[in-house]
């Protein structure tokens, strides 16, 4: 495959580079090293800025407004907008916009009105409630949210664990057994308001992430109208599935922002600090460690490269996706791992990024999907259905 | 698991806090009645964390402070965040002077 990139492409990742090095940065240096946002007057300063570049709300959809990029544009600025301290969890604080749940471009035209269009205004906020106490990584079967039909209307109850933005959503898209089959075939996916009665945050989830952290939900007989089900009745898993496969790719992307990072500043520190007379970059040791990172970062960004490119030729991208997906997490790992190595004492202290960086991507081998799920994933594909 | 700061008030002085270790946390300060005039974190910006921290409280809000409980936590970011919700949650108003943070702040229903 062809990884070079177009003149557009090179204009994109240079200005996004730019930005991230010249506005982000600089005001990391006045934040508390866990932040996960900027001054309110900073953070509208930037969006007016990003919006005067056209990149504002970039996973939004041309027809919708959003600058029209494919996937391997978008991975490439995930790349660039993820190389500062909070950049895996809160790249750039989110001065891109978002897209909202991308689940609801495929809604009715009455549910556009009432959730997507008010969220693209950035008027309201959303949530995606799947994963339960019973398990995440089987979604399908883990599933024991009930949904029973009431007349005009179906009564939710149960719990979700690992939600985030829950707290501040003014909607969520809950995902609810709402018949006898005990998998996929027995899901529906249900928009439902946060004010409706039943609908209970319960709980902070602490987590190794600094930021954007997780909540615990309880739903205590919520009465939902008929027209609040998004698709189908019991055609829910597959919105579900949908958005963790094409999520993916920019999961993955962003995962190497931090690694290339980390490996910059250990090249710097390992030619200026010395030790036993000499710099760090003359000792085999530290030489074979920046290596091993270099083979890290690029076999992670060819995956993840390869991944978008048959997405955005329309080929399937099942086994590419998964594979970006578990190559770039745990190669990123292991790249911010040495980094720390590389720098000795101060690599685990707060005044440097990379411990930030070593806890949450510690997360990210789990979330969306563990890495032993992207296996599976593959071995399907590899060795075929029947050995599901 | 309760999820409430509920330990015991200790008295907020220059003395107290010089005792207690340059850890990083969340906290409650609060006047004679124990009514909670601010609820904080000692972040890692904080020179010598909690103590520097509750140096800063005590700065602030002079004699009207008078008591403070803290709780040691790496996760003083996501803990700080549910102290202002809880307290949202229990008194449907932040302590006045963090009422700037109400609309970033998100609703819990603990109990």
């Amino acid at each position: 495959m062809d990884f070079s990139l177009t003149e557009e492409q090179q204009l994109i990742v240079d200005t996004t580079r730019r930005f991230v090095q010249s506005e982000i940065v600089p005001l990391e240096d006045h934040l508390d090293p866990d932040a996960g946002s900027l001054e309110p007057a900073d953070h509208d300063r930037l969006v007016d800025t990003t919006k005067s570049m056209g990149f504002y709300g970039l996973d939004i959809p041309e027809q919708y407004g959003g600058p029209g990029l494919d996937t391997t544009t978008r991975a490439l600025m995930a790349i660039e907008m993820s190389q500062h301290r909070a950049g895996l969890y809160n790249p750039c604080y989110g001065v891109f916009g978002g897209a909202g749940l991308a689940q609801l471009y495929e809604a009715t035209d009455d549910q556009k009105e009432r959730w997507l269009y008010p969220t693209l205004k950035g008027e309201k906020k959303g949530c995606f409630a799947l994963t339960e106490p019973s398990g995440g990584s089987d979604p399908a079967r883990a599933i024991q949210t009930r949904g029973i039909k009431d007349g005009s209307e179906w009564i939710l109850s149960g719990s979700k664990l690992y939600i985030s933005g829950a707290d501040k959503a003014d909607y969520a898209l809950i995902f609810a057994r709402t018949s006898d089959d005990p998998g996929r075939n027995g899901v529906t996916a249900f928009i439902v308001d946060t004010d409706t009665p039943g609908f209970h945050v319960r709980r902070v989830v602490h987590t190794l992430r600094a930021t954007h952290y997780a909540t615990e939900l309880q739903f205590d007989e919520m009465r939902v109208p008929e027209e609040n089900i998004l698709g189908e009745v019991n055609g829910g898993f597959a919105i579900a599935n949908d958005r963790l496969s094409r999520q993916r790719i920019p999961y993955a992307a962003g995962c190497i922002g931090p690694a290339i990072r980390a490996q910059e500043m250990s090249i710097d520190w390992a030619k200026s600090r010395e030790t036993f007379g000499s710099p760090l970059a003359e000792k085999q040791a530290i030489q074979w460690m920046v290596v091993d990172n270099e083979i890290d970062i690029r076999h992670a960004r060819y995956c993840v490269l390869e991944a978008a490119q048959k997405a955005d030729s329309g080929e399937r991208f099942r086994t590419e996706a998964a594979m970006a997906k578990l190559v770039a997490t745990e190669a990123s790992s292991r790249v911010i791992d040495r980094c720390i190595q590389i720098h000795g004492g101060v690599g685990v202290t707060k005044d440097l990024p990379l411990e930030r960086w070593y806890r949450e991507l510690r997360i990210r081998r789990v979330g969306e999907g563990p890495s032993e799920v992207q296996r599976l994933i593959m071995a399907r594909d590899i060795l075929g259905g029947s050995f599901k | 698991m309760g999820i409430r700061l509920e330990k015991a008030w200790m008295d907020l002085n220059s003395e107290v806090i010089d005792s207690l270790p340059a850890q990083l946390g969340v906290y409650h300060v609060a006047n004679s009645d124990e009514t909670v005039l601010s609820i904080g974190y000692a972040g890692a910006g904080h020179l010598f964390g909690m103590r520097t921290a509750l140096e800063e409280e005590l700065d602030l809000h002079g004699s009207q402070a008078t008591k403070f409980r803290f709780e040691f936590t790496a996760n003083y970011r996501s803990r700080w965040d549910e102290l202002l919700m809880l307290h949202l949650h229990d008194f449907g108003q932040l302590p006045s002077h963090q009422q700037a943070e109400q609309s970033r702040v998100g609703r819990l229903s603990p109990d």
